[in-house]
């Protein structure tokens, strides 16, 4: 299975995408609003999947919304982000191509509708593993669905009531298994499995998902190859945070002795990357957080930040000018929080009147 | 500018056709070890570009202020020093390059033609067998994703799939979008590797370049084929994640390129019309900007030529 879409028509689409994602972070709170804000900026009957081997057991699934990474062996597949539900069908389909093992776990990076709308359809074409007291209890249900981990922020984020207008998501995309602190580490299909959370990062809910034997990371929206960092504050969002999530990436990811290959690395959007290509993607981020955060130190208004064109230099390659995360919003997002580590020292005038002040005192 | 690039296009594709009528045998044979001559842009291949010369270049707004940012300290963090020259890139170095065919056993038929660099130790694949490039979601390489056909004597390269590198080594950035075409022509005992890079994030025409190679006459020793880079903490004052950088307009070199060699700012920051004749006129038109001054005594100078060492000694 592969797209046939031109480099533009996969650019709008992956924007699409995203926005349709990001969508929900219409006042902190996840609704179901950017799945129908997606479902009308992209055409699903035209999706194809895309279908990437990474590893003999991994691949990575371009569709519809964020990538999507199975894992597959004895004990069953656990899927990380479902992208949207529109195209649940054919992610399943995709799945089956490689795998006929039962889906065990879906794994939500973050809370975004354009990561974790399949949720529900996904989930309930596999099963968890139950036994004992809980089937007792429960019964059959307690089997009939794959378990959906996240961290407990996107839990919160999902569980509060939406603004007025906007439908809540559905209660089957969240998670069953939430977990709290660094990480939720387990052994499945032979290999260890680490979900890392990131905290403060493109929303405050995020997770890496580290298969350690295949040596591949699955970054969520923490890493993209389509598009500056976006950061959802809104959702808890920090460009600081998302600088240190991509050097976390960094400190996993181990390259050949010439920088390339070795542990390979799926992105929340985009094409299958290895370390450097993170490099690269942290090196943008961390020089226009650096040249903004000058540039607020010297007491710079935001139109003057502008003026000086901080992203010039990486704007043909991620810069956006519509959409719902265009080049100045990223600009004005880092420059608000540079302004709040580093607040404006007063006025000249005042200054000196505090300096004199304090001659004063202390004559 | 279309129609100056089309008239340079031209004059290149009438030397390739010179090529390969010259040789008209199909599928000149590449196989062999082969060396570098570096008459061609001799300061940039051996001793290296100085920062901020970027003549000649057609590059974009875009590129300029990345090199105009460039900090050098940045391949010396651990993650960058083991960076490799991208295939449009690493003809240019000093390297040794082998190269030999792949054939199918039982028909014998070209499958793929493979250079290897010592430089990096990187081994490129051309394929030959008709296969398609991978798709958009495909993981992007040094060497990239190249495939080959012969016109004539003469073997068309096209790659894809290619890592950010340089296009210049002084900062000029070479995005992961570039797709790069090349023409190998066979005269006896050398060859000639012309190039036209498309960059449409760094560069506002197509780049064209030209490099020799010529055959060593016998095998090189072992170890001159190997390239090991481990990493390692060279500052180790430097905070766990920072990526030195200057402000792009306040770097403190600024002018020293232009300075060093009395060119006017608006050649030695580049562009497509630094690239063609009439760019003479318009240097006529602009005063270099004042020399650099003397070193301090006991200053010692790292790069370019000695002071008052100027052309014609």
């Amino acid at each position: 299975m592969t797209t046939s879409h031109s480099r533009k028509g996969r650019l709008l689409t992956v924007v699409a995408a995203v926005a349709a994602g990001a969508a929900i972070a219409v006042g902190g709170r996840a609704t179901a609003q950017p799945q129908q804000t997606g479902a009308q900026q992209q055409d699903f009957d035209k999706v194809q999947m895309d279908v990437v081997q990474v590893r003999p057991n991994v691949y990575m699934i371009v569709g519809a919304g964020g990538n999507t990474t199975i894992q597959f062996g004895d004990e069953g597949v656990m899927v990380v982000d479902t992208q949207f539900p529109q195209v649940s069908a054919k992610l399943l389909a995709a799945i089956k191509s490689v795998t006929d093992a039962p889906i065990r776990y879906v794994v939500s990076t973050h809370v975004h509708g354009d990561h974790i709308g399949g949720n529900e359809a996904i989930a309930k074409a596999g099963r968890t593993r139950a036994g004992g007291n809980v089937v007792g209890d429960i019964g059959a249900a307690a089997t009939s669905s794959a378990g959906i981990i996240a961290h407990e922020n996107v839990l919160k984020r999902l569980s509060v009531d939406p603004p007025a207008g906007q439908q809540a998501v559905p209660f089957g995309n969240w998670p069953t298994e939430t977990f709290f602190g660094d990480k939720r580490e387990f052994l499945f299909n032979g290999e260890a499995v680490q979900i890392i959370h990131e905290p403060d990062a493109h929303t405050d809910g995020d997770s890496l998902v580290f298969f350690r034997r295949s040596d591949v990371v699955a970054t969520g929206d923490l890493f993209t190859t389509v598009m500056y960092p976006f950061i959802d504050t809104a959702n808890g969002g920090t460009i600081n945070g998302y600088i240190k999530a991509l050097n976390a990436i960094m400190d996993i990811t181990v390259p050949s002795n010439v920088n390339e290959g070795g542990t390979m690395v799926v992105p929340g959007h985009g094409r299958l990357s290895d370390e450097q290509d993170v490099i690269e993607y942290r090196d943008m981020a961390t020089i226009v957080r650096d040249r903004i955060r000058e540039y607020a130190k010297r007491g710079m208004t935001l139109e003057q930040v502008k003026a000086k064109k901080p992203t010039l230099d990486f704007d043909p390659r991620y810069g956006m000018d519509t959409g719902f995360w265009t080049t100045s919003m990223f600009i004005e997002t880092i420059y608000k929080e540079m302004v709040k580590e580093n607040p404006p020292a007063p006025a000249k005038g005042n200054q000196r009147n505090r300096s004199n002040q304090s001659k004063g005192s202390g004559e | 500018m279309l129609k100056r690039l089309s008239v340079r296009l031209l004059t290149a594709g009438a030397l390739v056709a010179a090529a390969s009528s010259a040789h008209a045998q199909a599928g000149a044979d590449f196989a062999g070890v082969w060396q570098p001559r570096y008459q061609e842009d001799q300061p940039e291949r051996i001793p290296g570009p100085e920062l901020r010369d970027y003549l000649g270049l057609p590059i974009s707004d875009s590129a300029r202020q990345f090199a105009d940012s460039w900090d050098p300290g940045r391949i010396a963090l651990p993650e960058e020093q083991c960076r490799v020259h991208v295939s449009p890139y690493i003809y240019r170095g000093p390297t040794n390059l082998r190269i030999w065919e792949e054939r199918h056993p039982k028909t014998q038929d070209l499958i793929a033609i493979k250079h290897y660099h010592s430089t990096y130790e990187q081994t490129r694949t051309i394929w030959m067998d008709g296969r398609p490039h991978p798709g958009p979601n495909a993981a992007h390489t040094w060497m990239g994703f190249s495939t080959g056909r012969y016109d004539g004597d003469m073997l068309i390269v096209e790659t894809t799939h290619l890592k950010q590198g340089w296009i210049r080594r002084n900062g000029i950035p070479m995005s992961d979008r570039a797709t790069l075409t090349e023409y190998y022509m066979r005269f006896g005992e050398m060859f000639t590797r012309l190039s036209i890079l498309i960059d449409p994030v760094n560069l506002t025409e197509p780049l064209v370049k030209s490099e020799e190679y010529f055959r060593s006459p016998r095998e090189l020793p072992a170890q001159t084929w190997l390239w090991v880079c481990d990493p390692v903490v060279e500052i180790a004052t430097r905070e766990a994640g920072e990526v030195p950088a200057y402000l792009p307009d306040e770097h403190p070199f600024k002018d020293e390129f232009a300075r060093r060699h009395q060119l006017p700012e608006i050649a030695a920051r580049g562009g497509a019309a630094t690239m063609y004749p009439e760019f003479q006129e318009v240097l006529k038109k602009n005063p270099p900007p004042p020399p650099l001054p003397p070193p301090t005594k006991g200053a010692a100078r790292v790069t370019g030529p000695p002071q008052g060492q100027g052309q014609g000694r």
